[in-house]
């Protein structure tokens, strides 16, 4: 793929709800943050991407609501309905396709302002599944236990990424959720759907982020320090869970496969410095690492209790706090760039660990039906 | 924000969103649950290509594209593959917990079906448990003509 | 890798009706995609990726490129759902070219869908409006559109009768389009009868509601000349999605549209529209529209689109068809209407469309329509275009 690169990002408070905030209030505040941080004003941006949901956001043309805060006025815009992550892809194919030279990629929602239930149980087929009743978090806990049942996982090795995850989010002021606990606080929290816990789960966040995208001819001419993508890639598993083995994430090691390829990079185990991945659950985070082949498959467990995946391990995982710390769907995994990038730049503050490469990651449907992932370099 | 926003009280403006559906099943699920209802046998469909047997049943072959699947019915018991019991009253839920939800791979078929688990503790619930389809004495013609999969027996590894 | 030309190779379409009840939305979709690959002599194991878009609140499904996997043949493919209501399906398109221009994908399957029977279609649209300042003043789509017809009335003095003739030319086209969802002509007289919904627009004034899938396989220069003969090359893309509020609309000119086509000709190199341009199919969701969007493309004098379309020169045979499918009055599956109007353009470009075939199509643009008052465009070519 030809060169491109993330060259401003910008990202609010992630809250339980932000009854300050509407749609638009957030999305102008993380934008504004982006141009500031790329040096560069609205009128140096050709082209947007809007990220949202229609169901999260209980409107219909989601995109509606934040073209106003995005800048979109003159412009030619878009919108993505999906994670974040799928946005900024489109995005950088607009900044690719010799339309633009720069893309401006924005994501948001309030999960308070609904019932998040009610909005994922909206995702199974109304045919054959809706009635029964399952949402995202039931699912997720169906998919834990095929999860555990295979690799022999344990409920206190789930626990540590809860662990993990919310300390980190101690030294990251924009995380809603820093917490010092242990495991045992993890697995007295209350159980809300075998085998998952309160403390496994991430909550359901207000928040927005937005991030600019530059091809290779406009990466360098702002102040902002570019980071830039080596290589990206989606792919989407079979809808029906019970077509799957949710127990694996086979699109995710096929979008891992192919965003690698890109990249240059044949041992991401080894050539990979730090992981922003999607950890809606603690499970998660494990099942994923393995998917994506940054370690071996089913010891992604008892690794995190070696400490692997700590701060100061081999391979820092979610030294931002993760989505166990704040989780705003849709902007989740744009967060997850803007992270890395902010890592790879050296910017992280607190939470900086050592990285020149690093991989951001995104979700969309239940059970990580469909993933997306990144590969960042700081290096050209 | 603006400073001179802040000492405003932010207003919360409550609705709720009034759209009715209707969904048209369509012949091949249609026939799914005609089945159901008239004659408790649950039906798939196969692929002439890859031989794959789909339940719930599919018009085209996901991965073949083949679109001359042919029905075929598969036993009303069946293996479960994957389960959670939701012990939070979730507002997606009609009934009240413990739910046990389940994923079951009936004799004769590839994929699974997603369902409630009755007649098996909670607390003793495995992967592998065989079980049966119990079916509601009123049946209308729609997923929940199956009250449930009900515990049959010793787990299957 | 790099920019790289795009061109339509492919397309299909359902046969669009008020209800299918004999598939479910994956199903149809399905339907559309396996004509696009007929077409196109492809597999689905020759798509890369798979755009998909509807409006998720006319099928009350979250997540549908999730859920309609089985039918698009995205099952372990890249899928991604572009959505900005009624502009959606040519939004798709405009993708779709993104996509491919890029680098990123060599073969794309875009698919745009909607299944209106299965759904409140004002309720849902009302959702579309911000809830603390529009919605509870607002009543669906009609009205919206009513309020611009009365402002380019009240100040050129144009009237609903000019509608009307508008409403005749499409519906006699769509006799030539078995696609179509209205397949019978109306005259002058039985337009301006029927029900008055919100004035000056009668109930023939208006789109239906429809069942519907389209897909469109588009292909960069390295295999469109591989797979066909006659590709439809994708010359330009425009759009301005302007207004988030309805006061702020600038009523009576479509601004998104006149900025969006000055945008689309200068990309293109056309100096004069109403001389270059061949065919347009345009996304035209009630009669007006259909004098006062040709004005803002700037094919008709401002204020002069009335006699423009009266004088015959918008008519199958005349000297700019506009919509030969018949266009949206005549068949409307929100989703896939602005694909369709790409879709059309194509099978003009490339010598496919039938009984609505304009005779010797060199330059194509089909446009989008929806949200609040906001404009897709997109030019297409005969001849590959030079970089």
């Amino acid at each position: 793929m030809d060169r491109a690169a993330i060259i401003g990002v910008g990202m609010n408070r992630i809250e339980a709800s932000k009854d300050r905030d509407t749609f638009a209030d957030m999305v102008w505040e993380s934008v504004n943050l982006a141009l500031d941080d790329a040096g560069m004003t609205i009128d140096d941006i050709d082209n947007v991407v809007t990220t949202s949901n229609d169901f999260w956001d209980g409107r219909t043309i989601s995109c509606m609501a934040v073209g106003d805060a995005s800048g979109v006025r003159n412009k030619n815009v878009s919108c993505v309905e999906g994670d974040g992550t799928f946005g900024a892809f489109y995005g950088l194919t607009r900044a690719l396709s010799g339309a633009y030279g720069t893309t401006l990629v924005t994501a948001h929602s309030k999960g308070s302002e609904s019932v998040s239930s009610l909005i994922s149980n909206a995702s199974f087929d109304p045919i054959y599944e809706r009635s029964l009743g399952m949402d995202m978090v039931t699912a997720c806990a169906m998919q834990a236990m095929a999860y555990m049942h295979r690799t022999g996982t344990t409920q206190e090795q789930m626990a540590l990424v809860s662990v993990k995850n919310h300390g980190n989010a101690v030294k990251n002021p924009l995380s809603q959720l820093p917490m010092d606990i242990t495991v045992n606080d993890v697995l007295a929290s209350e159980i809300v759907s075998d085998p998952l816990h309160k403390l496994d789960c991430s909550p359901v966040s207000d928040g927005s982020c937005a991030v600019i995208i530059a091809n290779e001819e406009r990466a360098e001419k702002y102040s902002g320090t570019p980071v830039w993508v080596k290589g990206v890639s989606f792919c989407s598993d079979s809808y029906f869970l019970g077509d799957r083995d949710i127990s694996r994430a086979p699109s995710l090691t096929r979008a891992m496969e192919k965003a690698c390829s890109m990249a240059g990079i044949s041992r991401p185990d080894r050539e990979i410095d730090i992981a922003e991945i999607y950890d809606a659950f603690t499970y998660q985070e494990l099942l994923w690492l393995e998917a994506m082949g940054l370690c071996k498959d089913g010891k992604a467990g008892a690794l995190l209790e070696k400490g692997e995946f700590n701060m100061n391990g081999r391979l820092p995982v979610n030294p931002s706090g993760g989505l166990l710390a704040g989780h705003p769907v849709i902007a989740g995994g744009l967060i997850r760039i803007a992270e890395c990038v902010k890592q790879l730049r050296g910017q992280a503050g607190d939470y900086q660990v050592q990285a020149r490469r690093g991989i951001a990651h995104g979700v969309n449907g239940l059970c990580g039906q469909s993933h997306c992932v990144w590969v960042l370099d700081s290096e050209k | 924000m603006s400073k001179h926003l802040d000492d405003i009280e932010p207003m919360i403006y409550e609705s709720r969103i009034s759209v009715p559906y209707q969904w048209w099943a369509g012949e091949t699920a249609s026939a799914f649950f005609v089945s159901l209802r008239d004659r408790k046998i649950i039906q798939g469909t196969r692929c002439p290509d890859c031989s794959r047997v789909y339940v719930p049943p599919r018009k085209t072959c996901p991965s073949c594209f083949n679109r001359s699947m042919k029905p075929v019915e598969v036993s009303n018991s069946g293996t479960v593959t994957a389960y959670t019991v939701a012990r939070r009253q979730f507002a997606s839920l009609p009934r009240k917990v413990p739910v046990i939800f389940g994923l079951v791979q009936l004799d004769g078929a590839d994929t699974s079906l997603l369902h409630y688990i009755e007649g098996v503790d909670p607390d003793e619930m495995s992967i592998g448990l065989r079980v049966e389809a119990e079916y509601a004495e009123e049946r209308t013609g729609n997923i929940r003509d199956i009250k449930c999969f009900r515990a049959i027996g010793q787990e299957r590894s | 890798m790099g920019k790289k030309r795009v061109a339509i190779v492919g397309t299909g379409q359902t046969l669009h009706r008020s209800h299918r009840p004999d598939v479910n939305g994956q199903e149809l979709i399905n339907e559309a995609v396996q004509l696009a690959l007929e077409d196109a002599d492809m597999t689905i194991r020759d798509i890369d990726a798979v755009l998909i878009g509807n409006m998720d609140h006319f099928e009350g499904i979250n997540y549908v490129d999730c859920w309609s996997v089985d039918g698009s043949g995205g099952v372990m493919k890249p899928i991604i759902k572009l959505t900005t209501g009624g502009t959606t399906g040519s939004t798709l398109a405009i993708g779709g070219y993104h996509m491919v221009a890029s680098g990123m994908f060599d073969r794309v399957l875009v698919i745009g869908w909607e299944k209106n029977s299965e759904s409140d279609t004002t309720g849902a649209i009302t959702t579309a409006f911000d809830a603390v300042w529009d919605r509870l003043v607002f009543a669906g789509a009609i009205s919206g559109l009513a309020v611009e017809a009365q402002a380019y009335m009240a100040r050129y003095g144009a009237t609903d009768r000019d509608g009307a003739r508008v409403s005749v030319r499409d519906r006699t086209h769509a006799c030539n389009n078995p696609h179509a969802q209205l397949r019978k002509k109306v005259s002058l007289e039985e337009v301006l009868e029927s029900p008055m919904l919100a004035d000056p627009i009668h109930l023939l004034d208006v789109c239906p509601r429809t069942d519907g899938a389209c897909a469109v396989i588009m292909a960069n220069e390295d295999h469109a000349e591989k797979i066909t003969g006659t590709p439809d090359w994708i010359l330009a893309t425009a759009n301005r999605h302007k207004y988030a509020y309805l006061g702020d609309v600038n009523w009576g000119v479509l601004d998104s549209m006149s900025e969006a086509a000055a945008e689309l000709f200068k990309k293109g190199g056309i100096k004069e529209p109403r001389k270059e341009i061949d065919v347009i199919e345009m996304y035209q969701p009630y009669s007006f529209a259909g004098i006062i969007w040709l004005e803002d493309m700037g094919i008709a004098e401002r204020g002069k689109g009335a006699e423009y379309i009266w004088s015959g020169a918008t008519d199958m045979g005349g000297e700019l068809p506009v919509n030969p499918s018949g266009g949206v009055i005549a068949c409307n599956p929100i989703g896939a209407t602005g694909l369709i109007r790409c879709a059309e353009a194509a099978l003009q470009i490339r010598g496919q469309a039938e009984d609505r075939q304009v005779p010797d199509v060199k330059l194509a643009v089909s446009s989008g329509f929806g949200g609040c008052m906001w404009s897709d465009l997109i030019l297409h070519g005969r001849e590959k275009p030079e970089f």
